[in-house]
């Protein structure tokens, strides 16, 4: 009896306001609101609001059989009571039909994980405790921000007592298996890794409005027609994506709402698949195998690994500058000053500043609020610049109290 | 069987080597690696050409007239052509001197000799006053040349010989490409000469292909002229050199302190102004730079007024026009190279800089905006993002680093052969059209 197990992630990060030598030392507000405010009320009406209304009618007409799963970052949280809380009470509307999981990452979709353990700790914790306070619910799954992946990161969640992880199903770490089995990190004892089907979840998320594609257009028939393929070699199908891909990644014109409301009356039409979420497919299933990854993989690019956010010159030197500051932000004690520099954390500043274009150009472009990744880098280096002159000021003034 | 081209150019190293005749000599030595076969008409030789050059230099002054050979005279044909007037005080391409003395001669030998059984005309080959008149003596001897000369195709760089190109054309029926480096759009802004516009959009028309150096000019052709989009075919410029070793002698500087290059024709069409009050700028934030102003031009004397006024003066130079082994030391000495262009219809500038592993900040106002991503990129007008971005090349290291790491490998594709490859697929469509 296979599963299928749907994983969508929610976020929107706050970028940062043009901000050049002109504004440092005299403006200490870092954040595009005109744009967030903007990006978040068209992404809201493309893809949140028709969406969650979808899924909910979709868990009403099948009486608890479709379940999926969101992972929504502090960040987002934060937009919709900001922007558009109407989208907040219809995903607590979705919560409340207990057909769904909600799995916990770092509140600030940050990289921290990379450089350190306690901050990323801190944002877990963090997300944790809005997750409750919105939902009133604990998440019993962990995914790191953009599936990245590694023992370390296995072990991490496995001691801060999560049962399932999820991670990108790339050959890079499988070899000859495949990605429809439960798996055990190496050295881990509780928790299990579910791996994102990368074909099949592409095919929706990325192939489904490209017309060069040979099996455009897709139909809920079809895709159901691949899925039920594996029956006999799979225990669980991970498809996980972006929920911005219903209607925002994917319009509404390329059919992608017909598709999703048609997809599970298909799936459902084999009698041994089921929908299940990533805390109930670990219960159900043996782990089949180890699995031992050493090297960090990620869900991006054609690459699935760190290159999107880190490896060039401008990503190191803004990282390194940023986490630089740590332990002087936390000195201060003020919170203020430690949300502005963990928001500064977040993955997307440094996606804008990969440079490496020529493969992978296209989705960067999309994502990418800047014309360049070097407007990016200035853009973050003088914000950053100013905020450490903030931080500065403000210990000094703390020294003086004492 | 390999094609003959016929092509008109104003310029060829070392008979006047401005961008143009860099450019030329560059792409006809890739077209010659490519089996073509190039006639390389120039209005004079300033000296013998190389023995070994890749293709056949004629000089439009030694070309002799025969008066039984020609359907019209130079009077005649002159009267013929009713778009411009000549000899007019027009102004000139770029500020160089000396003309009057030609004329004299010309005149004189047009009516003495005229009647003689032969004669030549003269050329200087410059931008001088009478450019305009030159030009039509040239096109003139192109309808000779194009006689004498078999060739598939025309092919003329710029306005200086789209007549020329045109004339030919007339005599022997092939086809007549226009290759646009620049137009007068870009030179002058709203202020165009009329009679270079005209002569402009005439040969324009008249093409049956035009080559236009970038997007961007290819857009300028269309929104200017108004000319068919479908007959405009686009090849970018590219870069001949291989990297560079960095010389610095003729600079000395602190090893704290920043040079900030531009170099160019101080002219309307470059944007001096622009870097000078960026300079201002970011010299509020910094006084550890330097603001280099290479070459010359008619707004000099301005901008050092300018310079004055903002009280600036100590941090910017101006060189004057600089020899190219002196380009090649400031750009050595250079840590961040400007390109402030209103209109540039391309900016081969640009990818020496990056040669010389000077990061570039680029005019968005540029053809060479479209081929190297890996660079700064600005709308000319604004000062402040410019010098935001000057300043952040100064402050960040990691910037420079990776502009450089990624520019350069980005450089080697942006080939000369690649463009001569484009520019002989247009040559075989239109041979092909004519069969």
């Amino acid at each position: 009896m296979p599963s299928i197990c749907f994983y969508f992630q929610v976020h929107q990060p706050k970028r940062l306001r043009k901000y050049t030598i002109f504004d440092i030392n005299r403006i200490h507000f870092y954040e595009a609101d005109d744009a967030n405010c903007q990006i978040f009320h068209k992404v809201a009406n493309k893809c949140y609001l028709p969406t969650n209304q979808l899924m909910l009618d979709l868990i009403k007409r099948f009486n608890g059989e479709f379940k999926i799963s969101y992972s929504i970052s502090g960040t987002a949280i934060e937009q919709m009571k900001r922007f558009n809380p109407e989208v907040l009470d219809s995903f607590k509307r979705l919560v409340d039909t207990g057909c769904v999981e909600l799995i916990s990452e770092t509140y600030y979709h940050s990289l921290s994980f990379l450089h350190s353990t306690n901050e990323f700790e801190r944002q877990i914790q963090k997300h944790k405790e809005l997750i409750q306070k919105e939902f009133g619910y604990t998440s019993q799954t962990f995914r790191n921000t953009e599936l990245i992946y590694s023992n370390s990161v296995a072990t991490t969640a496995d001691r801060l007592g999560y049962k399932a992880i999820l991670a990108e199903g790339t050959e890079k770490i499988l070899g000859w298996r495949n990605a429809n089995f439960v798996y055990q990190p190496i050295n881990c004892s509780n928790i299990k890794v579910l791996l994102r089907n990368y074909q099949l979840s592409d095919d929706i998320a990325f192939r489904f409005s490209n017309r060069g594609w040979a099996e455009h257009p897709l139909t809920a028939d079809k895709f159901s027609t691949w899925v039920h393929g594996f029956d006999g070699n799979a225990e669980t199908i991970n498809l996980f994506m972006d929920y911005e891909t219903f209607g925002e990644h994917q319009w509404s014109e390329t059919g992608i709402f017909d598709f999703m409301w048609a997809l599970p009356e298909y799936l459902l039409s084999h009698t041994s698949f089921k929908f299940n979420t990533p805390s109930q497919v670990v219960d159900i299933y043996t782990v089949r195998d180890k699995l031992d990854v050493p090297h960090y993989v990620s869900w991006a690019d054609t690459e699935r690994d760190l290159s999107a956010w880190k490896g060039n010159n401008l990503q190191d030197d803004a990282l390194e500058s940023v986490f630089k500051l740590e332990e002087k932000v936390y000195r201060t004690k003020d919170e203020g000053l430690i949300e502005t520099w963990q928001a500064l954390l977040t993955s997307d500043h440094f996606y804008y500043m990969c440079t490496k274009w020529f493969s992978d150009g296209d989705v960067h472009k999309y994502f990418n609020p800047y014309q360049s990744p070097y407007e990016a880098y200035i853009n973050y280096q003088n914000v950053l610049t100013d905020f450490e002159a903030v931080v500065n000021a403000r210990t000094a003034q703390l020294q003086e109290i004492k | 069987m390999r094609q003959k081209i016929l092509m008109f150019g104003w310029e060829f190293p070392p008979h006047i080597s401005g961008g143009l005749g860099v450019a030329c000599y560059d792409l006809t030595k890739s077209l010659s690696e490519l089996d073509v076969d190039i006639t390389f008409v120039l209005p004079t030789l300033k000296s013998k050409p190389e023995s070994n050059l890749h293709l056949k230099l004629l000089s439009s002054s030694d070309v002799k007239i025969h008066k039984k050979d020609q359907i019209f005279s130079y009077e005649e044909f002159l009267s013929g052509i009713n778009v411009l007037k000549i000899d007019s005080p027009i102004r000139p391409y770029i500020t160089e001197e000396g003309y009057l003395k030609f004329l004299e001669e010309y005149n004189s030998k047009l009516n003495t000799t005229y009647l003689d059984k032969s004669y030549n005309l003269h050329f200087s080959g410059d931008y001088g006053p009478n450019l305009i008149a030159e030009v039509f003596r040239y096109s003139y001897i192109a309808g000779i040349i194009s006689q004498k000369t078999p060739h598939d195709i025309i092919h003329a760089h710029d306005w200086m010989t789209a007549l020329a190109g045109i004339e030919a054309r007339k005599h022997s029926g092939k086809p007549f490409i226009y290759h646009v480096h620049a137009l007068e759009t870009d030179r002058s802004g709203i202020n165009v000469n009329k009679e270079i516009y005209d002569l402009e959009k005439f040969a324009l028309e008249s093409a049956d292909r035009i080559i236009a150096v970038s997007h961007f000019t290819k857009n300028n052709i269309i929104q200017f002229y108004g000319i068919d989009p479908s007959k405009i075919s686009v090849v970018h410029n590219a870069v001949s050199r291989t990297k560079v070793s960095k010389q610095a002698d003729l600079i000395r500087k602190k090893p704290d302190e920043k040079i900030v290059l531009f170099l160019g024709r101080v002219t309307f069409q470059k944007g001096p102004d622009y870097f000078l009050e960026a300079a201002a700028k970011v010299l509020k934030k910094t006084k550890k730079v330097r603001f280099v102003i290479a070459g010359y031009g008619d707004m000099v004397n301005k901008l050092v007024e300018r310079s004055a006024e903002l009280r600036i003066g100590r941090n910017v130079h101006f060189t004057g026009f600089l020899k190219r082994e002196e380009v090649e030391q400031i750009f050595s000495a250079s840590d961040v190279y400007v390109m402030s262009s209103v209109s540039e219809p391309f900016g081969i500038s640009c990818l020496e800089a990056v040669l010389f592993d000077v990061p570039v900040i680029i005019s968005k106002q540029s053809g060479v905006a479209e081929v190297l991503s890996h660079s700064l990129k600005v709308d000319f007008w604004d000062t402040d993002e410019l010098a935001n971005m000057i300043y952040a090349l100064l402050k960040f290291p990691a910037l420079e680093k990776e502009l450089l790491t990624q520019a350069s490998e980005e450089l080697k594709q942006i080939q000369w052969i690649n463009s001569a490859q484009r520019v002989k697929e247009i040559y075989e469509d239109l041979t092909l059209v004519r069969v």
